[in-house]
């Protein structure tokens, strides 16, 4: 996925390399002293190591705003989105992939923003939630899923919504049966989901730009 | 909207649906604190014996870390000491798992150690580090195993009149001796409630003495409750967040260990933090729908009048605290039958502690129950509806006295027309679109229409809008929304000038959301408090405007900023009503049902019908239609009541053709631990579902005429589907889920 990267900027990726190279050699070293691995152990050396870098520089720009970040890499772009940026419209649900209450839209396409790295993402545009409406304009499928109450508790929602957006967006709401197959990555426990058909219906066949 | 359109009834949007569809709602795991820190919880790998040792100094010396919490160095908790005034016997039905309190295994993932740490991934990576040795004992995770030393709850054994005691009417066992009868056993495994927002709560001290905690919690009051007592701190120190509930079923009706480590991190680091279980903690730190045991022996008359029932129930609990729920009561009272017996008892397993989930007890028993009867009738050669019929019950056979309201003959014959009923043929097997088998079946679905005492208070603001503030909460019903209704009816103001407020337990207080009641019960006391406020007003414009003094307090009106009597000239603003501060503040109780409770058994009814497609070859069921139609009194909110029949008719698909945990008994640990193994309805399994409302009141319950629907919506889906599979195939499957496995 790292086609969008400046080309300008030396690739994070060769950077993350030879870091991992120093690491590795260093720990290589260590591990044929033994009383130097204890050592180190007791210092907290090769976490201090690790912690110098734990950071990778990494430009997003979400919901139209540019933001120049530092993040370790094994940090997800959910968790990015709602622990450091405190976008928390984004939901976790399950941390697997496999609910859909995380899906965001990146590059224009649904994606289950737990199941990738903030740090695969950089130069790319990501919407959220927060990203749909303009202004105090709900988006046409934020007021049909109000409309025609397409929730219940509200914590699948921004996931329903932007994988409807996405949805309506591919050319997969042609029938009731084709929205229910490609809307079944999100669930719903509440069970709203013929209420969420209905919405999605509603704005395919309003004419408004989604 | 004109002020005088009746708001109660009609389909109101959700007032808070534009927060909800922005992201803009925050539950339990979204508020930026200061210094805010992250919990991870370290889960036993046993299922019972005691840890001999934990390393914990990888973890501690991890870059970020705070903390890391265990029986090892946990602070006192205070609730969790002995106080020496203990009773010689142990508490009936067990107690709660005290967390980090002593070394005792009792069932598989018990968090053993919280690690605490500057960023989430931090606290992950060094929950990993943690490393436990048991001295292991032998456990008993196994359901059969575990009903051979089923015993009667211990709340029985104290009262013999319990709900939980054995029920006995006419002859024991009578059906044995019948010449018609049928003899089955049943099974439910156990289920998950799995609410989207899996259990999170952020525990702050702003003070040695003042906790605040921003808690999935569907009470909170009961929340307040237990931790105000577990840190012996006065009620009022302890306040609970719970503004926005991402679903729940059940599961945040108790208090978990996992608040108490949350709480406990926080005391130790001396900084807020936020814990949000994982997906797999969900199997086995909050709780569950217990697997149940079954069996009804059941005798007809060649007329299909039913003679005798048994029905005999064992439920899975912990070791270390009794979970009973009324699995039984849909039989002791549904159908007449002159002898009925019915008998519940418990089977302690090396397992946590299970929890009602939607529909509790009474779902899983009418599982059985509705069951028994499409057996019953399919013995008798007579149309399933027709057999029910013919047993209706016009009084409650169980406690001999009306029913308060009873329009379930009406739900019957409404579903039986939107769901094609005279399609359905009595021989099974009969309907074929090609490869696919198709059948029809319904099911039917009781539960309590209780009303509990409920704190609301209501202001009039300057501005002209009213406040009305409430400790309950919405796990998504939609209780905000039908509170406002019920006020904009009772002040005979638009809804856009009420604003109902929820979920804190600083505000007045009001029960858990569960059992089906908070309409019954917050929506008398919204409207108690409306009234109330009415009269205070009317008070205030007395003294200057003398037709006040002897109006009645349902005649004032609020009209454009001013205090006026329908036909009357006397007009006085608000700004002179407000020159008092709180002078137009009531606050007001409103008790539980009393008189009528005792007169009048009060229920609300469902019936579900389904017609399912079986496919020949593979058994894959697919659920082609649902119609559910309902006897629960006034309906506030079309829209949303609607949504929320449909919802819990999603939950009884679930409960009927996927949801299945599976524990590995050598371990004692759930091998389903996801949504890849652990498979709840999606998208594509949720067929159209037609909702009907009698809509009918029943004033004895309240003076709104509410009766409850969220439990009903699920009780009585799972045998429909069941029943309509035997009627497309022939093969009655009495173990759920239905999985084509069980078909070809």
């Amino acid at each position: 996925m790292a086609t969008n990267h400046d080309p300008d900027l030396p690739a994070p990726h060769d950077e993350h390399r030879r870091n991992f190279l120093k690491q590795s050699s260093l720990l290589t070293a260590l591990a044929l002293v033994p009383s130097a691995v204890v050592e180190a152990a007791e210092s907290k050396l090769d976490e201090r190591v690790a912690e110098a870098i734990e950071k990778i520089p990494l430009s997003l720009k979400i919901n139209g705003k540019k933001h120049k970040l530092k993040v370790e890499p094994r940090t997800t772009l959910l968790d990015l989105l709602r622990e450091d940026l405190h976008l928390t419209g984004t939901k976790k649900g399950c941390d697997y992939g496999q609910c859909g209450a995380c899906t965001v839209h990146v590059d224009g396409l649904r994606v289950n923003s737990c199941l990738s790295f903030a740090v695969m993402h950089d130069g790319q545009e990501i919407t959220t939630i927060e990203g749909l409406a303009s202004g105090d304009d709900l988006h046409p499928m934020q007021e049909a899923f109000v409309k025609h109450d397409g929730f219940q508790c509200g914590y699948c929602t921004p996931g329903q919504i932007m994988s409807a957006v996405a949805c309506v967006r591919e050319g997969h709401a042609g029938s009731e049966a084709e929205i229910r197959e490609y809307m079944s990555g999100n669930i719903c426990r509440c069970g709203a989901y013929a209420n969420i058909v209905a919405a999605i219906q509603d704005v395919k066949s309003g004419g408004k730009k989604v | 909207m004109k002020p005088n359109d009746k708001q109660i009834g009609s389909s109101l949007n959700r007032v808070d649906g534009r927060l909800k569809v922005t992201g803009a709602a925050k539950y339990s795991a979204e508020y930026e604190l200061p210094n805010l820190t992250y919990g991870v919880l370290v889960g036993s790998t046993i299922a019972k014996g005691r840890i001999t040792s934990l390393d914990t100094k990888a973890a501690q010396n991890a870059p970020g870390v705070l903390a890391v919490i265990s029986h090892l160095n946990s602070p006192k908790v205070p609730g969790f000491q002995p106080t020496g005034k203990e009773p010689s016997q142990p508490q009936t039905g067990g107690e709660p798992l005290k967390v980090f309190f002593d070394d005792k295994i009792r069932f598989n993932d018990q968090p053993i150690a919280l690690v605490v740490a500057d960023t989430l991934q931090r606290a992950r990576h060094a929950a990993r580090l943690v490393q436990a040795q048991y001295a292991r004992e032998t456990h008993q995770t196994n359901m059969v195993a575990g009903a051979k030393d089923a015993f009667l709850p211990s709340s029985a054994k104290k009262n013999p009149k319990s709900p939980m005691a054995d029920y006995q009417r006419g002859q024991p066992d009578a059906y044995q001796t019948a010449a018609l009868k049928i003899e089955q056993e049943y099974v439910i495994p156990t289920e998950h409630h799995h609410p989207m927002e899996m259990q999170s709560i952020t525990a702050h001290w702003e003070a040695p003495d003042r906790l605040t905690l921003y808690d999935k919690t569907q009470g909170t009051i009961g929340t307040r409750r237990d931790f105000a007592k577990e840190w012996n701190l006065p009620e009022d120190h302890v306040k609970v967040i719970a503004t926005y509930v991402g679903g729940a079923f059940g599961n945040a009706l108790h208090s978990w260990p996992h608040e108490s480590a949350a709480i406990i991190g926080a005391k130790v680091t001396g900084r807020p933090v936020k814990l949000m279980l994982t997906r797999e903690q969900m199997f086995t730190m909050v709780g569950y729908r217990p697997y149940t045991w079954q069996k009804i022996g059941m005798s007809a008359t060649a007329d299909g009048r039913i003679t005798a029932i048994t029905h005999e129930s064992i439920g899975q609990t912990s070791s270390y605290q009794e979970f009973t729920e009324s699995t039984l009561q849909q039989t002791r009272m549904m159908y007449q039958s002159p002898n009925l017996t019915t008998r519940y008892r418990l089977a302690a397993l090396d397992v946590s502690t299970p929890i009602w989930m939607r529909g509790p007890g009474e779902a899983t028993g009418s599982f059985a129950l509705e069951s028994a009867m499409d057996e019953m009738a399919h013995l008798l050669k007579l149309d399933p509806m027709e057999f029910r019929l013919r047993n209706y019950t016009e009084q409650d056979p169980e406690k001999n006295r009306p029913w308060s309201t009873k329009f379930l003959r009406e739900c019957y014959a409404k579903g039986a027309e939107l769901v094609g009923w005279n399609k359905r043929q009595l021989q099974p097997g009969t309907l074929r679109e090609g490869d696919w088998l198709l059948g029809y079946g319904m099911g039917v679905g009781t539960f309590g229409a209780n009303r509990g005492a409920a704190h609301v208070s209501a202001r009039l603001q300057p501005d002209g809008t009213v406040l009305l503030q409430c400790a309950t909460t919405d796990i998504g019903p939609g209780t905000g929304t039908a509170m406002t209704q019920i006020a904009a009816d009772t002040l005979g103001l638009p809804p856009e000038r009420i604003r109902f407020e929820l979920g804190q337990s600083g505000f007045p207080q009001a029960g858990s959301q569960g059992g089906s009641s908070t309409v019954n019960t917050v929506g008398q006391a919204v409207q108690d408090a409306c009234l109330a406020l009415k009269d205070r007003l009317r008070e205030l414009a007395a003294p200057g405007t003398p037709a006040f003094a002897t109006a009645k307090k349902e005649d004032v009106a609020l009209t454009d900023g001013h205090l006026t009597l329908p036909g009357n000239a006397a007009r006085v603003p608000f700004a002179t009503l407000l020159q008092q501060p709180d002078a137009a503040l009531v606050n007001v109780e409103s008790k539980a049902n009393g008189a009528d409770k005792d007169k009048f058994s009060m229920y609300s009814f469902s019936v579900h019908f389904a017609e399912v497609a079986v496919h020949a070859l593979t058994g894959e069921v697919r659920v082609r239609k649902l119609v559910s139609c309902a006897d629960a009194g006034t309906i506030i909110n079309l829209k949303t009541a609607a949504n929320q029949m449909k919802g819990g008719a999603v939950g009884g698909i679930g409960m009927a053709l996927m949801e299945h945990a599976v524990i590995d008994d050598r371990y004692g640990r759930y091998v389903t631990k996801d949504f890849a193994d652990y498979h709840v309805p999606v998208q594509a399994d949720a067929p159209a579902v037609e909702v009907f409302f009698v809509n009918q009141p029943d004033y004895h319950v309240n003076q709104l005429g509410t009766k409850g629907i969220g439990e009903i919506a699920t009780i009585g889906v799972a045998p429909a589907i069941a029943n309509a599979v035997f009627n497309a195939t022939g093969k009655r499957v009495r173990e759920l889920p239905i999985t084509p496995d069980k078909l070809v």
